[in-house]
């Protein structure tokens, strides 16, 4: 029974493999790709159901007992992530037939799209932080994949420093692991919680810990780490944004939620106050790059990071109500984020061009799109009744019950610029004069592509409307992070 | 033995650093190859080095090689090869596209 939880690395592992046999053979593969992918999400979702009846699955793999042999453990938490990870793979892979050329197509781009998945999945499940580095190793190879798949000018220029920035994060996490093993004589996550409780979080460990940090908000491009991410996100095809942008990202701030809570919590007035700063630099100066720039994929690749800003705004804080915030504004995050690139790319497909200067009246030949677009850009700014606003809801009521009116003035104002550097490009794109199509040619592919979009903000309109439904789960996990012994019982059964 | 091999990991991740922050791509990718053998001296210093005794714990054996760094060098050695193989060919590719290797023209700020 406890295998199930493997399934959710091995399934896409095996698709990854089947796939490639067959990329010359594109209507096969699509149709594959497509069916491998339903089966993953259901079969995540059937994990989902079981842990919400049964709790935690750990699997000790090899049958080596708890702080010997590598575990995965799949808790509320990480299997709800990994549930989520994989309807964005589903809406990306019915959306990646229409918008990828013939040659990315043939260019194992359905295997490198698998093996994304393994490794996010992976992050997600693993309990043991040195396997954590190894799947993020795998996610961040699929990545270089995806990243160069189209060998643009732009895009190989962007991605040598995507790679080079990702390489240079990775060695030190090594290192960093290695100074965690010498430190605390285990690797199993539960254990090295354990052994920090036992010695109350000395000043080493603090500073492995804010090692650590470094290294995951690179991935999750925290301030001042974000720098590498806008334009190595806008370059590359839509569908390869749209997967970096709701997932990868999003394995950062898994990680820091993960090791901060059950790891390194017990210092929590250095460590999370400084958090709470750098979050509120984030969202500011991620706000500021949204607001610069006229490409609507910088744009788009911009809003990124206020949304990081928010997640950390609620680690810094701490309390019961931010952790939930967090988790469910990490939720809501990476469907909107999803979907939001997925417009952003057929917008750009559709006009031809990115830059928001030459677009004009859209909305008279693409009514659906528009619409699409103006209910993404509610739900991504926080209006309510949509996912957004619960996720800050609950994220401000957190920091004023600690009085944190800094972070709360700064989260407020940026939720407002990020509705108007959105509504810009509504404005400037759907409205106006009824022109001429750049494209007319492209209509029918563009509502091919338009579908999975509307799959996600179905999603994550129903993720508001429907709060009462998430909300005790969401509340209980924000519960269940703050009392770490609860996965350290479960994992080391004593 | 430790702190030799420590300067010695510190030796490589400062001239790792020193390539990394040139300008030509194949010194930068020299330089995360460097890194990387910072890092992996790094780890097995972190296990304490013993000489001559083997990776094994049983009855009666009272000193033993902490196995577990070398599996976790084994495992970081593998990765960091195919990054620096996967690393020269995408500078090569991004060299020839955009006619140079010189880092600082390629800052990007001119947009497709």
């Amino acid at each position: 029974m406890s295998n199930l939880i493997s399934l959710p690395i091995v399934l896409p592992l095996l698709a990854g493999i089947i796939v490639a046999f067959l990329a010359n053979n594109k209507p096969l593969v699509r149709r594959v790709a497509q069916t491998l992918a339903v089966i993953n999400l259901i079969v995540t979702g059937f994990i989902l159901y079981q842990v919400y009846q049964n709790g935690t699955i750990v699997l000790e793999t090899g049958g080596w007992m708890a702080p010997y042999g590598i575990i995965l453990v799949g808790d509320m938490l990480a299997v709800t992530l990994a549930f989520t990870t994989n309807i964005i793979a589903v809406a990306c892979v019915f959306y990646a037939s229409k918008s990828l050329t013939d040659q990315q197509e043939s260019f194992y781009f359905y295997s490198f799209f698998f093996l994304l998945i393994t490794g996010v999945s992976g992050a997600f499940i693993t309990g043991d932080i040195f396997n954590l580095f190894v799947f993020f190793e795998v996610l961040l190879m699929a990545s270089y994949g995806l990243i160069v798949l189209g060998n643009g000018k732009a895009q190989l220029r962007e991605s040598m420093k995507y790679v080079l920035i990702n390489v240079f994060s990775s060695m030190l996490f090594v290192t960093t692991v290695a100074f965690l093993y010498s430190v605390v004589g285990t690797l199993n996550m539960a254990h090295i919680a354990q052994r920090v409780q036992e010695v109350e979080q000395q000043g080493v460990l603090t500073t492995i810990g804010i090692l650590l940090f470094f290294v995951f908000a690179t991935k999750a491009a925290v301030f001042p780490l974000y720098y590498w991410l806008p334009r190595s996100y806008s370059v590359p095809n839509p569908v390869v944004s749209a997967l970096f942008g709701a997932l990868l990202t999003k394995v950062g701030i898994y990680s820091i939620l993960r090791m901060f809570t059950l790891i390194f919590a017990w210092e929590a007035d250095l460590t999370h106050t400084l958090f709470i700063y750098l979050a509120a630099f984030t969202m500011i100066f991620g706000v500021i790059g949204a607001l610069s720039t006229n490409n609507i994929k910088l744009i788009m690749a911009y809003n990124i990071i206020p949304a990081v800003g928010f997640m950390m705004m609620g680690i810094g804080i701490f309390t019961e109500t931010s952790i939930s915030g967090t988790v469910y504004y990490l939720i809501h995050d990476m469907i909107i984020k999803g979907a939001f690139f997925l417009l952003i790319g057929v917008i750009a497909y559709v006009a031809g061009t990115s830059d928001l200067r030459k677009m004009n009246g859209l909305i008279h030949h693409y009514p659906i799109l528009g619409w699409f677009f103006f209910i993404a850009t509610l739900v991504l700014a926080g209006i309510p009744p949509f996912s957004g606003f619960i996720g800050k809801l609950l994220l401000i009521q957190g920091g004023l019950a600690q009085e944190q009116i800094f972070i709360v003035i700064a989260a407020l104002v940026s939720s407002l610029l990020i509705l108007f550097s959105m509504i810009r490009i509504f404005i400037q794109g759907f409205w106006g004069e009824k022109t001429e199509l750049a494209h007319p040619e492209r209509k029918q592919a563009a509502h091919k592509m338009t579908w999975p979009i509307g799959i996600l903000l179905s999603l994550s309109v129903l993720l508001g409307v429907g709060a009462e439904w998430f909300y005790p789960s969401v509340e209980w996990i924000g519960e269940y992070l703050m009392n770490p012994q609860i996965y350290i019982d479960s994992v080391l059964k004593e | 033995m430790e702190i030799i091999m420590a300067v010695l990991a510190g030796i490589l991740f400062t001239t790792a650093v020193y390539n990394l922050l040139q300008k030509q791509m194949l010194r930068i990718i020299i330089g995360t190859a460097l890194l990387s053998h910072g890092a992996h001296l790094f780890i097995l210093t972190m296990g304490e080095l013993k000489r001559g005794k083997p990776p094994i714990l049983s009855e009666g054996v009272e000193q033993y090689t902490d196995p577990l760094p070398q599996a976790l060098i084994l495992t970081s050695i593998v990765i960091s090869f195919g990054i620096t193989s996967l690393l020269l060919v995408l500078a090569y590719r991004a060299s020839k596209k955009n006619g140079t290797d010189n880092m600082e023209q390629l800052r990007g700020n001119d947009y497709e």
